[in-house]
């Protein structure tokens, strides 16, 4: 735990990339961001630790003395620090910043959402790379909004909004304190230079983003391979023309966004010579996940790569640890997250009939500006920060480290 | 959208699921949910007053139109990030002597 005065501040939200589709943000707008940041900074850096304190001084005496033992698993200590003061406050706070970063976007955005989707309307105007289709939203994603955004992914207030995807887009570098970059794309960034590191020379002709949400890890891998081909499929029509806008805005044209169901892949066998998706699988369900997983297998080309970035799985992971990180399924609307973490993806990948000797882990980092915060130099807010696992399958080279 | 009362409705709206509470007396999560929205206020205000006083500094005059605009500079960012860490840390005066009773 280090004393606040040493803490270096979260970079202001001022230095967040603007791009075409920005929500212009009034001062205080602003000020209620660099508030977040710092708070969730302080969260990180101070007030996290005296939970494994509460845990180890008094709520795991408290558990041992009823019980006879200390607690075995993430299940029993979060049983035992549900009654601990300390941990109550450290969620409740937790819970509470989340929700007003969402106040904050909302309050920031949907006052000027009809200016955005004129914007958005405007750089979407006369291209076909922006293939929206009536789409149903899948269960796991209608029963509870993720992370506590309203509306989730998909609310649309009047026809061509767009507001939820530039909600998300510009509460993200509050809530990550800048370590996904100013263009929220360190993951995407990182997995480009996986790629090129683990075949150098590869020129992949056809890139599939699955979930790409607002497209903001995609543009990495449409700039590392410009002649590539990439498709970005996500089921929210308001990300997609959000995200089709941005890179728009940005001079990238070899995107196409599609509203579908990765469930269901609309390709032909072997399409692809890469797939991946950042952060997408936990917000997914049991069947979903397999179902994915299987078109991705069946839509891969027989040399083909895919990787798939998530946070750490839970086996060999301190228990401790695992309880801390498993909040965000019990309390920030995440229903699949333990399930995921839980999940022995190689096995999963074996089991759907991925080649055995081509599957791996690894990990990935973000890479972002020189100007922003760096991973090492970052103490892990569990979570959300800018480190990933990965699991993936397909002939790779060993000469990786993140 | 154009209504204002509807705009502050979905500015304030819930997310779907239900919400945790932590405390025995749920009052306790409502009250704590008011009293971090008050120091966020506190802190947007004083972010403002900031830039008012370095703008005036800056020009020897009060232009209200400017403070949209203005956006720091990496050493005024800094120390206004500082600001806030400092002042998080004076709010939740509680919890640090929480951790220094348990050790």
């Amino acid at each position: 735990m280090k004393p606040a005065t040493q803490l270096e501040p979260a970079p202001a939200w001022s230095e967040a990339g603007q791009h075409a589709m920005s929500a212009q943000a009034s001062h205080d707008d602003t000020a209620r961001f660099n508030f977040l940041a710092n708070f969730n900074k302080y969260m990180a850096n101070v007030v996290v630790a005296g939970n494994h304190i509460a845990f180890e001084h008094r709520a795991g005496p408290r558990w041992e003395q009823s019980h006879g033992r200390w607690p075995a698993d993430r299940r029993e200590i979060r049983a035992a620090m549900s009654e601990d003061p300390y941990y109550r406050m450290w969620s409740a706070l937790r819970r509470t910043g989340m929700e007003m970063r969402q106040q904050a976007g909302r309050s920031l955005v949907l006052p000027q959402a009809g200016a955005l989707r004129d914007r958005a309307a405007a750089l979407n105007s006369g291209r076909d790379t922006l293939q929206l289709q009536p789409t149903p939203v899948p269960r796991y994603q209608s029963e509870v909004d993720n992370h506590c955004m309203p509306g989730g992914y998909f609310a649309e207030y009047f026809d061509g909004d767009v507001s939820a995807a530039a909600n998300y887009d510009a509460g993200m570098f509050a809530t990550t304190t800048g370590l996904f970059g100013q263009f929220l794309d360190g993951a995407g960034r990182g997995t480009a230079n996986w790629v090129q590191a683990v075949r150098p020379d590869w020129q992949p002709k056809r890139i599939l983003d699955v979930g790409c949400g607002l497209g903001h890890n995609t543009l990495p891998l449409a700039k590392a391979f410009p002649d590539a081909q990439i498709y970005a499929l996500d089921t929210a029509a308001p990300m997609l023309r959000f995200g089709h806008a941005r890179a728009v805005g940005f001079g990238i044209h070899n995107i196409i966004f599609q509203q579908s169901n990765v469930e269901t892949l609309p390709f032909a066998d072997g399409f692809f010579d890469l797939i991946y998706s950042t952060m997408f699988l936990h917000e997914t369900s049991h069947s979903a996940l397999r179902n994915v997983l299987r078109e991705v297998r069946r839509a891969l080309a027989d040399d083909g790569l895919h990787l798939h970035l998530e946070q750490p799985p839970y086996h060999n992971m301190p228990i401790f640890e695992q309880f801390l990180r498993d909040w965000d399924c019990q309390h920030n609307n995440e229903p699949f997250w333990s399930a995921l973490h839980d999940t022995h993806l190689p096995s999963l990948l074996a089991e759907l009939g991925f080649s055995q000797d081509e599957i791996f882990e690894t990990e990935i980092h973000a890479l972002v500006e020189e100007v922003m915060p760096k991973v090492g130099q970052e103490v892990e807010d569990y979570g959300r920060g800018g480190k990933w696992y990965a699991c993936g399958s397909g002939r790779i080279n060993d000469r990786w480290s993140p | 959208m154009t209504d204002p009362d509807k705009l502050q409705q979905l500015i304030n709206a819930a997310s779907r699921g239900k919400r945790p509470h932590f405390f025995e007396d749920h009052d306790v999560d409502r009250l704590l949910a008011i009293v971090w929205a008050m120091a966020a206020e506190l802190a947007v205000t004083r972010e403002r007053l900031d830039t008012v006083e370095r703008l005036l500094a800056e020009r020897e005059v009060f232009d209200r139109g400017a403070i949209e605009t203005y956006r720091p500079d990496a050493s005024a960012a800094k120390e206004r990030g500082q600001w806030q860490i400092d002042y998080i840390s004076r709010l939740l005066r509680v919890l640090q002597q929480d951790i220094d009773a348990m050790k």
